[in-house]
């Protein structure tokens, strides 16, 4: 991060921007801007991604403030073992299983 | 000590560099997007710099020749339709520094990079807007051009860029919509309209030919940028797809193509035109157009009358006394 108290440095900080179509929707990274301050990086976030599509909230935050695993590093995300227990399909149903029928049969 | 070479693999060994070459093609090849934090070629880092860098110039040198008109706009209308034009096209400039920004340069640095003439930017805006029908010509042709560049671009492999310039083309898509529509009213309109569309077209004409960049015969290191995604069609690829798309329109609008070698080809399903002035090309975009010293002017006294306003928001921001705006 830059250091605004040299005043010929328009180097700010950069303020992640995310933007909320419509209430009840989640807040989307659309982008980012230079910011000497939160107020005036919403602002600049106003004008530069609400000109024209629905937004009802905006959210800025210091790029500074986020931390991010690292790509190289996605095998984290990789699962060491099956871990379809916990999806919907690992677990297969047929349509119909006829217990009824069978019981009457008896 | 001895000086060594620049180093091609980045102070990597020749092994390590060849694996992550082989990791990062690989990924482009299968369509995924480069992120900033990602392993990259040098060369690909600063392609895309210098890319991304001459883009946001533009976007920034574009809105000059259109701003200028603002005040003689002819309606209401068309000069609120020129002002947002206008906004937009600066607000695509601040979108591009900040993807170049994410592969190292500050906004800064490229700022003062225009302002000093020490970075290009693209061929058509270092010509005048003479007339009214200037204004029309640009945003119907030379938007009209930028989109077929731009929408090829947002396919890119580079993950900030790719994102900025889906945004930039929706926005786009105004222009370019409204260009026509004033191209459309100057066509149907007096002689004296017709008159000045068909002069603006033969000025522009020329330079909209050149937009597209140098002739694939002459243009170098084209295979390795489609290869890493970096372009995905040649200059003479872009040119043939704008003649498609446009001419046909031109001549709908009773316009008269300003190149007597321009037709349409059955054979081939092409179209062919005179090869463009690549000299003027080459001199024009590096300083030696018309305007060039008009506009870069024109942006260091924008940024100059600004410097009160940084001033005084860093110093806001540092909790210093802000200092007063100068007296005008």
């Amino acid at each position: 991060m830059t250091d605004t108290s040299n005043p010929t440095d328009t180097q700010w900080p950069v303020f992640e921007v995310f933007h909320q179509q419509a209430r009840g929707e989640p807040h989307v990274h659309v982008g980012s801007v230079h910011a000497t301050d939160p107020e005036m990086a919403l602002l600049m976030a106003k004008e530069q991604f609400a000109r024209r599509q629905a937004c009802v909230n905006l959210w800025v935050v210091p790029a500074s403030a986020i931390t991010a695993t690292k790509y190289e590093d996605d095998d984290i995300f990789e699962h060491g073992t099956d871990k379809s227990y916990r999806e919907s399909w690992g677990y297969k149903t047929p349509k119909t299983i006829h217990v009824t029928k069978k019981e009457s049969q008896q | 000590m001895v000086a060594t070479a620049p180093d091609k693999t980045g102070g990597l060994s020749q092994a390590e560099y060849d694996r992550r070459l082989a990791e990062f093609e690989a990924r482009i090849a299968r369509g995924e997007k480069v992120e900033p934090a990602d392993w990259m070629p040098d060369a690909y880092r600063n392609q895309l710099i210098r890319l991304i860098h001459v883009h946001a110039n533009s976007e920034i040198c574009g809105a000059l020749p259109e701003g200028k008109w603002i005040p003689h706009a002819p309606t209401f209308k068309r000069k609120l339709a020129l002002v947002a034009k206008v906004q937009d096209e600066v607000g695509h400039a601040q979108l591009l520094y900040r993807a170049a920004e994410t592969l190292g340069p500050s906004r800064e640095q490229m700022v003062e990079d225009l302002i000093a003439g020490r970075s290009k930017f693209s061929n058509v805006f270092h010509y005048p807007a003479e007339t009214w029908a200037d204004v029309a010509t640009i945003a119907w042709l030379i938007d009209g051009a930028a989109i077929i560049n731009q929408m090829m671009m947002s396919e890119g492999s580079y993950g900030p860029y790719a994102r900025a310039l889906k945004r930039i083309c929706y926005e786009e898509a105004f222009h370019l919509k409204h260009g026509y529509e004033m191209c459309i009213a100057l066509a149907t309109g007096t002689k004296y309209q017709r008159d000045l569309l068909q002069d603006a077209m033969n000025r522009w004409w020329p330079p909209i030919m050149m937009f597209h960049g140098p002739s694939d015969k002459e243009s170098t290191h084209t295979e390795l940028l489609v290869k890493w995604g970096v372009k995905l069609k040649t200059n003479d690829e872009q040119r043939q797809q704008f003649l498609k798309q446009f001419v046909p329109k031109m001549i709908d609008l009773g316009i008269k193509v300003p190149d007597e070698g321009c037709r349409y080809d059955e054979a081939t399903d092409t179209w062919l035109y005179t090869e463009p002035d690549w000299d003027e090309f080459k001199r024009v975009v590096r300083g030696g157009g018309p305007v060039t010293h008009e506009r870069i002017e024109t942006r260091r006294m924008a940024h100059e009358d600004g410097r009160w306003v940084r001033e005084a928001l860093a110093a806001a921001a540092a909790k210093r006394p802000v200092p007063m705006p100068p007296a005008s």
